[in-house]
């Protein structure tokens, strides 16, 4: 082991100290103390401390090094990167420095040790869980890469499954309700809406099993199933299709109000991220101001069903007429909105429509315009609509409404891809002054582009302000563009799972995982960093994308 | 060969702020023909095809092709008219496949609507099996059979260069415009692609306006020669003619040349 060896290992413990010590000052630590993971042995705040040093031995151990220098530096990794905390649960013990650092004094010093008696006992303790972290990251790198992904997997599932355990248990006891069991059948694995340790084994278990036979496994099942006879693969296929779209229709009764709530947002920003995705996606235009369509949509259903002064209100109008027409008053703002914008491109074009995001939360929010759109206060009194003679008022109820829009949208945007306008689209991305000498009318198509990409933030806005029940000029700022955009860039440009997959981690997470709330844009910021950093084309990478990285898609690459 | 003129320019000019690329350029392309534009290195060739194109608004001038005039028109409307290019410098789709390349190139004679496509109706289904069809043919006729499914970018230098003409013809021109087509090719491959050049006049009745650097191919298949330097046309005419012409020698080889050549 020489001092390069040495210089690398410290650089990577100091790095991993540095991001647990930040954590823990920022208050992200302390945050999630109350959340308990595994019943009794493990908290969300310890996860916080430890996987990092397991995250550090790995990292280190994928350097060029020798073997031995590895396992020797993964513990050297966890020892480094405890000295930071330790040097901060001594400060949490012994000085008083709340002024600056107010999250230090919420309990911190006892997460930090471990909730032990003695404070050195718990800091020894601590760093020896480190240090065999560390080992354990190390470790894992001498593995095969298959070997190795299935047993990450496993564990990343079981953080999951625990961190989601109050939901899923919720989800079981339905579902053993309905079956006339009793839930008593779940109290091995769940207490009190925790994971216990056995229940964390069992899926730990259960998914390095399945993971293991699909991965070794894997491919001899697939020529397996295609070997089977055409009709069986078929009625196979279409049985999977009913199964998941029967696990979409029965979701939001088993899985309660608050679920429902938050995957009824999580549609909404489906949509958008759907109808933005065909303007900066597809055909490339940087798009900052897409909230004026949710806004156009949602002002439109206020302004013809709303009750209140502004509104036109009576019975002729409801949320489905109302719908179509959202769709064309955002479809005619995005043409307008579009037509001076025509001529830019890149940057310039994106500044464009920041600005004009800007002036449309000006405008809900102007005295001038009070009269009419109710200003500050928002257009209220929006009716429930009704489904027959049912109202929908619950979220259970709204979650059908945002999924067969989504459906709708995902149809649509489908469709456009396979088309001759998704071949302009995709031309003019790739080169727009080719794509015009082609033959190809940039302007008209780029005003499609957008014109389409606003009508399906329209409807996104007509649905939000008839769940909401109001139009507030709140609820359609900057932020609305830029959660959309973030969600587009995490999930893959241009793809269209990837939307759903952005939408879903994005949107859904920080709902589900309330402690984050606070937290949200810090995460947001290290994602997208991330993802820029380590794939720049996103989780899901869309197929243009795919072939920029050289991928084989399709068998596309291959013979020259 | 007719005396028919397809595309003519009078007086054409194009200015960048001071600098004047084009200068009062006059030339006329006879319709069925295979013509050369050539010139010494920034003689403005390029720039010529920019300007016909569309690409380049041109300052002052008239340009007329097949009766009707062109110079003014959007770089779309010029391709619709039936103009088509290639480019010096490869410009493809790179991430789309040949196919959708060539797919992309029959925009100009393409009917159908997005309403269409998220409707299926039978029309658009029918364009759309149509418009593969013809993309795989062209493929296959230009010589890059069983290459269509392969990225742009993945193609060998040649097989762009082809993919490229592909594109243009795609869209059924009457004229078409190659920049430098045997650039950077290979003794063999230029030998192959004049052959494909003449092939495409023969075959399908197309005028080709070519910019070329290799004399053998210039003085090989054109019947029409527009000599460029400085933005001026110094020569016009047959090859043998445009071979013998002192303005042309001391264009390109500087005017003492000339004087040895004469003497």
């Amino acid at each position: 082991m020489n001092s390069k060896h040495l210089r690398t290992i410290l650089n990577v413990g100091l790095i991993t100290g540095i991001v647990i010590f930040y954590m823990a000052v920022v208050g992200l630590v302390g945050a999630f103390n109350e959340r308990e993971l595994i019943r009794d042995y493990l908290t969300m705040s310890q996860v916080m401390i430890f996987v990092p040093a397991l995250v550090g031995g790995a990292w280190l151990a994928n350097r060029e090094l020798p073997t031995f220098t590895k396992l020797v530096g993964g513990l050297l990794v966890g020892l480094i990167a405890a000295l930071p905390v330790l040097a901060l649960t001594y400060v949490a013990y012994h000085f008083d420095v709340r002024d600056i650092f107010t999250n230090i004094y919420k309990g911190l010093g006892e997460i930090l040790t471990l909730q032990n008696e003695s404070p050195l006992t718990g800091s020894l303790i601590l760093t020896g869980i480190m240090m065999g972290l560390g080992l354990l990251g190390a470790l894992m790198s001498l593995l095969p890469q298959s070997l190795r992904s299935v047993i990450y997997s496993a564990f990343i599932t079981t953080l999951l499954v625990a961190l989601l355990a109050e939901y899923l248990n919720t989800i079981l006891e339905t579902i053993l309700e309905f079956f006339g069991l009793s839930d008593d059948l779940l109290d091995p694995f769940f207490r009190r809406n925790t994971l216990k340790l056995t229940g964390a084994f069992t899926v730990f278990g259960i998914v390095l099993v399945v993971n293991g036979i699909t991965t070794y496994f894997g491919k001899n099942i697939q020529q397996g199933f295609k070997q089977l006879p055409a009709a069986t693969r078929r009625s196979a296929n279409g049985a999977g299709l009913v199964l998941f779209a029967m696990i979409l229709i029965i979701l939001p009764w088993v899985a309660g109000r608050f679920l429902s709530d938050a995957m009824t947002t999580v549609g909404l920003y489906m949509l958008m991220g759907l109808g933005l995705n065909i303007a900066i996606g597809m055909a490339g235009l940087l798009d900052l101001g897409y909230v004026t369509n949710f806004a156009v949509g949602a002002y439109l259903v206020g302004l013809l069903t709303s009750e209140g002064p502004q509104g036109i209100g009576g019975d002729f109008f409801n949320l489905w007429l109302a719908i179509p027409l959202a769709l064309f008053a955002a479809m005619l703002t995005g043409f307008i909105f579009a037509l001076p914008v025509l001529k830019m491109r890149g940057d310039y074009l994106a500044i464009a429509t920041l600005g004009f995001g800007e002036i449309i939360g000006k405008l809900a929010n102007s005295d001038a315009l009070e009269k009419y759109i109710g200003g500050a206060a928002g257009l209220k009194l929006i009716p429930k609509p009704y489904f027959f003679n049912i109202e929908i008022v619950d979220p259970e109820q709204f979650y059908y409404v945002v999924l067969v829009a989504v459906i709708v949208m995902l149809y649509v945007t489908w469709r456009l891809i396979n088309s001759r306008i998704g071949r302009q689209w995709t031309a003019i991305r790739e080169d727009e002054d080719v794509a015009a000498a082609m033959g190809i009318d940039t302007a008209r198509s780029k005003l499609l582009a957008f014109t389409i990409s606003a009508a399906i933030g329209g409807v996104a806005g007509a649905i939000f302000a008839s769940k909401v029940g109001a139009a507030f000029p709140n609820s359609f700022t900057l932020l609305v563009s830029l959660n959309v955009l973030a969600l587009i860039i995490v999930g893959g440009m241009g793809s269209i799972s990837g939307v759903l997959v952005g939408a879903l981690v994005l949107m859904g997470l920080p709902e589900i995982l309330r402690e984050f709330s606070e937290y949200r844009f810090l995460v947001y910021g290290i994602l997208l960093v991330w993802m820029m950093l380590q794939r720049p084309e996103g989780f899901i990478p869309s197929t243009v994308a795919r072939r920029e990285r050289g991928e084989d898609v399709a068998g596309l690459a291959g013979a020259d | 060969m007719t005396n028919d003129t397809i595309l003519s320019a009078n007086n054409m000019t194009k200015r960048f702020g001071g600098l004047v690329a084009i200068n009062n350029l006059t030339f006329s392309i006879p319709r069925k023909s295979i013509s050369s534009i050539i010139g010494p290195n920034g003689a403005g060739k390029t720039t010529f095809f920019n300007c016909i194109t569309g690409f380049y608004k041109i300052n002052e001038g008239v340009i007329t092709f097949d009766g009707q005039r062109i110079d003014g028109k959007p770089v779309y409307d010029i391709t619709r008219i039936g103009i088509a290019r290639t480019f010096q410098n490869i410009r493809l789709f790179n991430n789309m496949t040949a196919i959708e390349n060539v797919m992309v190139g029959q925009e100009r004679n393409l009917k159908s609507s997005w309403l269409g496509a998220i409707f299926m109706s039978p029309m658009a289904i029918e364009e759309g099996r149509k418009t593969e069809k013809r993309a795989r043919e062209l493929i296959d006729y230009v010589g890059l059979k069983g290459k269509g499914d392969l990225l742009a970018k993945n193609l060998p230098y040649g097989d762009q260069r082809r993919l490229e003409i592909a594109r243009a013809l795609a869209s059924d021109p009457q004229l078409i415009l190659l920049d430098e087509p045997t650039a950077g090719m290979n003794p063999n491959e230029t030998a192959q692609t004049t052959e494909f050049i003449r092939k495409l006049r023969d075959d399908l009745g197309i005028t080709v306006v070519l910019i070329e650097h290799d004399m053998r191919v210039v003085m090989g298949i054109s019947e029409h020669i527009t000599v460029i330097d400085h933005g001026e046309t110094i020569a016009e005419g047959l090859p043998e003619d445009i071979q013998k012409n002192p303005k042309v020698i001391e264009a390109y080889l500087g005017s003492g040349a000339a004087a040895q050549v004469n003497h």
